[in-house]
C-alpha cells in the first residue's frame, strides 16, 4: 500500500515536468493552453486525491522519507491535518488560476518568461506544505520565493520591474536567513532536521521566544508584516496579474502556514506573551495596510496592500488564538483559530478573484491608474459583477465569507475578559478596536475600488474601447464568486472541515456547527452569538425581488432623460468626477499625519496667469523611510569601505588568512 | 616507550622546528632553499625515527620520499630555476627580521599553549609531536606572508606540508596511501607554480608578485 503523500508527490513532480516541457516548447503558440491547461489538470487531481483522503479519514497522518537531498537526512514529507487544508487552498488557486491563465496568457507578450516559471512556483508551493523536514522546507520555500522571483521579472524591461524584482529577492533571502536560523534554533545542538524530532523537544523559553522572533521575521517578511512589508506592494503587482493573484492570494498563505506549522506545531506550548507579540503586529499590520491601499491609485497596488491589511487580521487571530491556548482556554483558542484559518481560505478566495478582475480590466484597457477608467459597468458588465461580489466579500458584509470569518475573529476577541493577564485583557480589546476600524477602512477602499474604477463616467478614450474578455477567465472569476457566496452562506460546513486541524494543533475544536438547526452558526453559545448566513442571504434576495417587483409593477413606465447637476460646470467633463485621490482625502486628512507624514500644498497661479492651480499630495512610507533607508545606508557605507578588500595583494590576502587562523587558535587556547 | 627513544624523537621535531626559525631570517634566496633542504632532510630522519620505534615500516617509504624529492628534487630545481630568472641577489622581505622572529616566538607560544590544553589524554609523543607540527604549520605561514618573492612563498608553502607529513607520522597507523598523495600533490603544486613563475617571468621580467599588482594597475 503506497501512502497518500507518495501520491500527492507525484502533483509538484507533474508540475515541475510541465515546467521543464514548457521551457522547451514555450516559444510555441499553443504552449500557453498546453501549460496551463496541464497545471489546471494536475491541481484539480491533487484536489480530488486531498478530497478523498479527507472524506475518508482526515485525522489521518501519512509520512514518507524520499532518498533524495541530502545524504544523512533524506527528503521527508508528510500529510496531516494542516498540510490537508493548506493543500486545498494552493490547489484551489492554482487550479482556478490556471483556467483564468487559459484566456489571461493568450494576450502575454511574452510567453516564454512566463510559461516555465509557472508550474515551477505552483509545485514550489505544493512543497512547502507537504515538507517534513527543515531541509526540504526551506528548499521548497526557497525555489517558491525563486520561481515567483522570475515571474515578478517576466517584463523586466520595465525599470519600476527590475527595482521591484531587486527588492523582492532581497527580503526573500533575508526571510529565508531568518527562517533558516529559526530551524537551527529549533534543531538545537544535536542538529536534528526532521520535523518529528523538534516536535518532541520542547525548546527553553529563551529559545521559544528567538525562534517566535525569527519566524516572525521570515514568514511575516514573506506574508507582507508591517514593517516588513515593503516589497509586497512593488513586487505582487509587477508579476501578470494571475500570478499577481497567486502570490497575493496563495503564497501569502503558504507563508502563513510556515508561521503556524512551526508556532503552533513544532514549538510546544506558547508563553501568553508571544499571543501580545503577534496581535499588536497584526493589528497595526492591518490598519497600516489598509491606510496605504486606501490611499492607492494603482489598482493592483490597491489590492496588493489590501492583501498586507488581510495578512494583519489572520496574525491578529493568530495571536489571539496563542494567547488563549497559553491560558489553556481550548474552546477559545480554538475558535480563534479557526477564524484565522476561515480567513485564509476566503483570503484566497476574493483576493484572486479581485486581481483576476484587475487582470482584466488591464487587458481591456491597457490601464492600472484608476484615475484614467471608469464607466466600465457599460462596456464589461460579468466582469464589474463578480467583481462587485468580491468587494463586497473582501469588504466584510453579509451574506458573502468576509463577513463570517471576521465576524468568528470578533467572537473570539469578545472571549477576551476571560483572560486571567491584564496585559492581554488590555490588548486584545483595543486589537479588535483596530480591526474594526481596518474593517471600516477596508469597506470604504472597496467602495474606492469599485466606484472609480466601474462607475461613472470613462475618463479615457482607451476605456470606451474596452471589451469584455474571454471566457475562461470569466469562468474562473465566476468560479470563485460563487465560492465567495457559498462559503458565505454555508459558512458552518467549513468550520466543520477545519475542526480536525484546530483539534490536532489546539487540542479541541469548535463545537460542530452543521448540526445546528437551520445551518446557522454558534461559535460559543446560542444564547451569545449566532449568525445565519443562508437566512441573511435568502432574506436579501426576497426583500431585493420583492422590491425590484414592486418598482417594476406598480411604478411609472415614463423614461425621463434631465440635465445632470453639473456643479456649476457648463461642459460636464469626464474629469470633473470625484476621482481616487478626493475620494480618500478625508481619510487622508484624518489619518495623513502620522501614517504617511502627507502633506498637501496649493500651487496658485500668478495673479493674471492662465495655469491652472493645483493641489499637490506628498505621501511617504513610514515603514520604507525610517527602517530600510537607514539599513540600506548602512550596507552601502559597509560595502564601499570593504571594497578596498578586493584589491590587495597575494601577500596580504595570505596575511588576512593567515592572522584569522591565529585569532581562532588564540580564542581556542584562551576559551575557559 | 622508554625515555631514550623519546627523547630522540623529541629532539628530531624540535629541531625540526629550530630549522623553520632558521628560515625566517635568511634574506637571500640560495640561503632560504639551503635552509629547506636541511628542514625536508630533518624531516626524512624524523619519519625514520618514528618508523623505527613505531615499528612502521611504510613510514621508511615516507622518509625516503622526503629526502629524495623534498630535500633532493625540489631544492635543485628551484635553485636552477632562481638562476635561470637571475633573481640570485634579491632581498626580499617585507617585514624585519626582528619582528618577524617575535611573531615567530609567539606563534611556537601559541602552538604549544593550545596543543598541551586541548589534548590532555592523548599519548605524549603524538602530544608533543603534534604541537611541534602546529608550530610548524604556522611558521610556514608566516614564511609565506612576510615574502615578497614567488619562489620563497612556494619555499614557505612546502615547510608547512613538513609541518602536516610530521603531524600525519606522529599519530600511529596514518595509512601510506594518504602519504603518497600528499607527497605528491606538493610536487604537483611544485610544477603548476613553476609554470606560473616562468609566465610571470615571461610577462613582467620579474617573479616579484608585486609585479602583478602594478599590472592590474593598484597601489600597495
Amino acid at each position: 500500500m503506497i501512502s497518500i503523500v507518495a501520491f500527492l508527490l507525484c502533483g509538484p513532480a507533474a508540475l515541475l515536468g510541465t515546467a521543464i516541457l514548457a521551457a522547451a516548447v514555450s516559444r510555441r503558440a499553443s504552449a500557453t493552453s498546453l501549460v496551463y491547461g496541464a497545471a489546471l489538470a494536475i491541481s484539480v487531481a491533487v484536489l480530488a486525491i486531498v478530497a478523498g483522503h479527507l472524506a475518508g479519514n482526515p485525522g489521518e497522518v501519512s509520512a514518507i522519507t524520499l532518498p533524495l537531498g541530502l545524504p544523512w537526512t533524506g527528503a521527508r514529507f508528510r500529510l496531516d491535518g494542516l498540510s490537508a487544508f493548506f493543500l486545498v487552498v494552493v490547489n484551489l488557486g492554482g487550479a482556478v488560476t490556471s483556467l483564468y491563465g487559459l484566456g489571461y496568457g493568450r494576450h502575454e507578450s511574452q510567453p516564454h518568461r512566463v510559461l516555465p516559471f509557472y508550474p515551477a512556483f505552483l509545485a514550489g508551493m505544493n512543497l512547502v506544505v507537504l515538507a517534513n523536514d527543515a531541509f526540504s522546507f526551506l528548499l521548497s520555500w526557497e525555489f517558491m520565493s525563486l520561481a515567483s522571483w522570475a515571474l515578478v521579472m517576466a517584463h523586466h524591461r520595465d525599470e519600476a520591474n527590475r527595482r521591484a524584482g531587486y527588492i523582492y529577492l532581497v527580503m526573500a533571502s533575508f526571510g529565508t536567513l531568518a527562517l533558516l536560523l529559526a530551524f537551527g534554533l529549533l534543531a538545537g545542538p544535536a542538529g536534528t532536521y526532521a520535523f518529528d524530532a523538534m516536535r518532541t523537544a520542547h525548546p527553553g523559553l529563551l529559545t521559544a521566544g528567538a525562534v517566535l522572533a525569527l519566524m516572525l521575521l521570515g514568514a511575516g517578511s514573506k506574508a507582507g508584516l508591517v514593517p516588513l512589508h515593503a516589497w509586497l506592494p512593488l513586487a505582487h503587482p509587477a508579476a501578470p496579474s494571475h500570478v499577481s493573484a497567486l502570490m497575493s492570494g496563495i503564497m501569502t498563505k503558504v507563508a502563513v502556514y510556515g508561521f503556524i506549522r512551526v508556532v503552533f506545531d513544532l514549538l510546544g506550548a506558547p508563553a501568553w506573551w508571544s499571543g501580545v507579540v503577534v496581535l499588536l503586529i497584526g493589528g497595526v499590520t492591518a490598519v497600516l495596510g489598509i491606510l496605504h491601499a486606501l490611499m492607492e491609485k494603482d489598482l493592483k497596488r490597491l489590492l496588493a496592500y489590501s492583501t498586507i491589511e488581510n495578512i494583519g487580521v489572520i496574525f491578529a487571530s493568530l495571536g489571539l488564538a496563542l494567547a488563549f491556548k497559553a491560558n489553556a482556554m481550548p474552546s477559545a483558542a480554538a475558535l480563534a483559530f479557526t477564524a484565522a484559518l476561515f480567513h485564509v481560505l476566503n483570503h484566497s478566495f476574493f483576493k484572486s478573484l479581485l486581481f483576476f478582475g484587475a487582470g482584466a480590466v488591464l487587458t481591456a484597457t491597457g490601464e492600472r491608474d484608476m484615475e484614467k477608467l471608469g464607466g466600465l459597468i457599460h462596456r464589461m458588465p460579468v466582469t464589474s459583477f463578480v467583481f462587485l461580489v468580491g468587494c463586497v466579500s473582501i469588504a466584510a458584509l453579509p451574506p458573502f465569507n468576509g463577513f463570517a470569518s471576521e465576524w468568528l475573529v470578533f467572537q473570539a476577541i469578545l472571549q477576551s475578559p476571560e483572560l486571567p493577564q491584564w496585559g492581554l485583557k488590555v490588548i486584545v480589546p483595543a486589537v479588535g478596536g483596530m480591526l474594526a476600524l481596518a474593517a471600516a477602512l477596508a469597506a470604504a477602499c472597496f467602495v474606492k475600488a469599485f466606484g472609480i474604477t466601474f462607475l461613472g463616467r470613462a475618463r479615457s478614450a482607451v476605456v470606451g474601447q474596452a471589451r469584455e474578455v474571454d471566457r475562461p477567465s470569466l469562468a474562473a472569476m465566476a468560479v470563485l464568486a460563487v465560492f465567495c457566496l457559498l462559503a458565505g452562506i454555508l459558512p458552518g460546513f467549513v468550520i466543520d472541515g477545519l475542526s480536525p486541524v484546530t483539534l490536532s494543533l489546539i487540542g479541541e475544536s469548535m463545537p460542530v456547527q452543521t448540526a445546528q438547526p437551520w445551518l446557522s452558526i454558534v461559535p460559543i453559545a446560542e444564547s451569545r452569538s449566532s449568525y445565519n448566513g443562508l437566512l441573511v442571504f435568502v432574506f436579501i434576495t426576497i426583500s431585493a425581488s420583492l422590491a425590484a417587483f414592486v418598482i417594476h409593477r406598480f411604478a411609472s413606465h415614463a423614461l425621463r432623460r434631465g440635465p445632470a447637476w453639473g456643479c456649476g460646470f457648463a461642459d460636464a467633463v469626464p474629469a470633473a468626477q470625484y476621482t481616487a485621490v478626493s475620494f480618500a482625502q478625508p481619510i487622508r486628512r484624518v489619518f495623513g499625519g502620522f501614517a504617511f507624514r502627507a502633506r498637501e500644498t496649493v500651487e496658485m497661479p500668478a495673479p493674471g496667469a492662465l495655469e491652472p492651480a493645483r493641489l499637490k499630495v506628498d505621501i511617504h512610507d513610514v515603514a520604507w523611510e525610517t527602517f530600510y533607508q537607514p539599513i540600506s545606508g548602512a550596507i552601502d557605507f559597509a560595502t564601499e569601505r570593504l571594497n578596498h578588500l578586493q584589491f590587495l595583494t597575494i601577500r596580504r590576502y595570505l596575511t588576512l588568512v593567515f592572522l584569522y587562523l591565529v585569532i581562532l587558535l588564540l580564542v581556542l587556547a584562551l576559551w575557559p | 616507550m622508554n625515555g631514550l627513544t623519546f627523547d630522540i624523537a623529541h629532539l628530531l621535531a624540535g629541531s625540526l622546528v629550530l630549522v623553520s626559525f632558521m628560515m625566517l631570517y635568511q634574506d637571500r634566496l640560495f640561503a632560504l632553499i639551503n635552509v629547506f633542504a636541511l628542514h625536508a632532510v630533518v624531516l626524512a630522519l624524523s619519519v625514520a625515527w618514528q618508523a623505527y620505534i613505531q615499528d612502521a615500516h611504510h613510514l621508511y617509504i615516507t622518509a625516503a620520499i622526503a629526502l629524495v624529492f623534498k630535500a633532493i628534487v625540489i631544492p635543485v630545481g628551484l635553485h636552477r630555476i632562481i638562476q635561470r630568472l637571475g633573481i640570485h641577489r634579491d632581498i626580499e622581505t617585507a617585514v624585519g627580521i626582528g619582528p618577524t622572529m617575535l611573531a615567530g616566538i609567539g606563534l611556537v607560544t601559541l602552538s604549544m599553549v593550545l596543543m598541551l590544553r586541548v589534548t590532555p589524554e592523548a599519548d605524549p609523543l603524538a602530544r608533543e609531536d603534534l604541537a611541534f607540527a602546529l608550530s610548524i604549520i604556522l611558521l610556514g605561514l608566516l614564511v609565506m606572508v612576510t615574502r615578497r618573492n614567488a619562489v620563497s612563498q612556494v619555499v614557505g608553502f612546502m615547510s608547512l606540508e613538513n609541518g602536516l607529513v610530521l603531524a600525519a607520522t606522529g599519530a600511529k597507523g596514518m595509512p601510506l596511501v594518504v602519504e603518497i598523495s600528499v607527497a605528491f600533490s606538493i610536487l604537483i603544486a611544485f610544477i603548476v607554480i613553476g609554470v606560473f613563475l616562468f609566465r610571470i617571468r615571461e610577462r613582467f621580467d620579474s617573479v616579484d608578485v608585486g609585479a602583478l599588482d602594478d599590472y592590474r594597475g593598484e597601489r600597495r
